[in-house]
């Protein structure tokens, strides 16, 4: 349900504001942006500031204690593995959900992208919920995998599990409606020339829809580094164990330490700003790539 | 196009169709329908109990009534930022547009605390508050304002395509028929945006209601008073209370695949009324 697909960056304002039927006096003009920009700074701007100023409130020797110290450490690991799990595992998905939706004619095509939509429209508590109900102690496999001292609920494979659900549909979504403008022929051609299934992928696939893919993966990435909803129900809190670093935030601001959750904060603020920075450049290679295809 | 349902050109096909139905299946169906079966396994006087009971009817009030309002107003200032995002030019735009997606992009524990400090008594904006009588954190307006930043990229970015794609003629058609520039926005531009914005609107609510991190930490969660949804679900779970978890959930994941419906075919309406592909 991320209303962020990929769209070309082009400024639409000139072809508006050169014309008298399609312009607003300026009076109303700036009154509105005003406005605009008033809400935007108040909502948005805000808290992102008063993350790092917070973060940095009792200066640079607590906030790089709060990042060294050993629980932030773990919490910093685990974040990354589940990232480096969830991210592979939901782009081999979207690729191929992709490919078998955009490719080929078959019934029920739009019920099954709504299902693959599905994990947008679920709470992330529930999400988080529903693997409890498969693998904890009163769950489906709860008996049988504490028979084989296996543990899901309550460490590391729960929250993979749980991060791999929330960010399930991120590359899907970003590339079918990609792939589904391409068209079909290209391909068709290649495989008539006597192209295999990877390398019409690979060489007539791929190039065409590396930066909504790449775009998808970096909003996969940013989510799954982020979540904790989900994570929180399935993780148990265990420091130095199964925090993640939005848990470990949450467990430091409950302490009261407001300056070292902050600090953990602050990280994750970063990441979610790297993230809008490639983004604008992925819009604006795909909007490059868009320009060069019209004038061919 | 030739390519007919008998002969398949490209490969691949019961290869990435399997996979995708497997991986769905093993994510997603299954762990899902989890849920309805210990549903379903409680009783019907079980599970209405669990799920009507007085603090939990209070949780829908406040989850379902913060929503709409936020949505609301997201709608009213999603529309005013996509539309000066494209009809104007003005220094620092690019910025702007660009920070729009911080909501999706940001942690919402990180946008939690961060509301919170602002908001608290001793906050940037708290602080400003308080002498007026305002308290907004740790009340229900607290679970407002976060809502409010979670949904706004949601009406903005659904709408803002759709004017950018707008023709300038029709604007003009209705200016050389007499009608001043308000006319032309309500009876040309709006009925164009419409389905749009209420897709955003719709988008926005659903997000509100599911919506747990950037919540909790500025809600307060008093029992009656402050307490969301999802907050209930995690509550019962920590008392080791499975099945009522399960029952309030289950009220929360019907209500989301009603929406999920809505919002496709309120997408699908977009769609025809601009003649763009979705």
């Amino acid at each position: 349900m991320a209303a962020a697909v990929l769209h070309g960056s082009a400024d639409h304002a000139a072809r508006f504001e050169s014309k008298a039927a399609t312009r607003e006096p300026g009076l109303v003009k700036w009154g509105l942006i005003t406005i605009a920009l008033s809400f935007f700074a108040f909502f948005l701007l805000l808290p992102l500031v008063a993350v790092f100023v917070e973060a940095f409130r009792k200066g640079w020797e607590t906030y790089l204690g709060a990042l060294l110290d050993p629980d932030a450490i773990s919490a910093i690991k685990l974040t990354l593995i589940a990232a480096a799990i969830s991210v592979p595992l939901n782009l081999v998905f979207g690729v191929a959900a992709a490919w078998a939706i955009t490719k080929f004619d078959f019934r029920g095509k739009h019920f099954l992208i709504t299902l693959i939509d599905l994990p947008f429209s679920v709470s992330p508590v529930v999400s988080g919920l529903i693997y409890v109900l498969v693998f904890g102690a009163q769950g489906w496999f709860g008996p049988w995998l504490s028979e084989h001292d296996l543990k899901v609920i309550f460490a590391i494979p729960g929250i993979v599990l749980a991060t791999v659900f929330v960010t399930f549909p991120f590359v899907a979504r970003e590339l079918i409606p990609l792939m589904e403008a391409q068209g079909r022929e290209e391909e068709e051609a290649a495989v008539v020339l006597g192209a295999r299934g990877w390398q019409v992928f690979w060489h007539v696939t791929l190039p065409n829809v590396k930066w909504g893919l790449l775009y998808g993966v970096i909003l996969c990435n940013a989510r799954a580094m982020g979540e904790f909803g989900a994570v929180s129900v399935v993780s148990g809190h265990i420091r130095g164990y199964t925090n993640t670093m939005p848990l470990h935030v949450e467990i430091l601001y409950n302490e009261y330490q407001f300056a070292a959750a902050f600090a953990v904060a602050s990280v994750l603020a970063l990441l979610a700003i790297v993230t809008l920075v490639i983004k604008v450049w992925v819009e604006r290679q795909a909007g490059k790539a868009a320009t060069v295809s019209e004038d061919e | 196009m030739a390519s007919s349902t008998t002969f398949r050109v490209l490969p691949g096909f019961g290869l990435s169709l399997g996979y995708t139905l497997g991986y769905l299946s093993l994510i997603v169906l299954i762990p899902l329908a989890a849920v309805f079966f210990k549903a379903g396994s409680l009783g019907f006087e079980h599970f209405w109990e669990a799920a009507t009971s007085p603090r939990v009817l209070a949780s829908y009030r406040l989850s379902f009534g913060a929503s709409l309002i936020a949505a609301g107003i997201n709608a009213v200032f999603g529309l005013m930022l996509a539309w000066v995002l494209v009809r104007y030019s003005f220094p620092g735009k690019r910025l702007v547009d660009a920070l729009v997606d911080l909501p999706f992009a940001l942690p919402t524990a990180v946008a939690g605390i961060a509301l919170t400090a602002l908001y608290a008594r001793n906050g940037w904006v708290g602080s400003l508050l308080e002498p007026l009588g305002i308290k907004v954190a740790f009340t229900p307006l607290g679970v407002l304002v976060a809502l409010v930043f979670i949904g706004l990229p949601f009406v903005v970015r659904t709408v803002q395509p759709i004017l950018e794609d707008l023709d300038t003629e029709y604007e003009e058609a209705a200016v050389s028929l007499g009608a001043n520039r308000w006319q032309a926005f309500r009876h040309v531009v709006f009925p164009t945006l419409f389905p749009a914005l209420l897709t955003g609107f719709a988008l926005a609510f659903a997000r509100a209601v599911g919506e747990y991190g950037s919540v909790i930490f500025i809600a307060g969660n008093i029992p009656m008073v402050s307490e969301i949804t999802p907050l209930m679900i995690i509550t019962k779970l920590e008392q080791y209370d499975y099945a009522g978890a399960t029952a309030v959930a289950v009220v929360m994941l019907i209500f989301s695949f009603l929406l999920l419906l809505i919002i496709n075919g309120l997408q699908a309406w977009t769609a025809k009324r601009t003649g763009r592909a979705r």
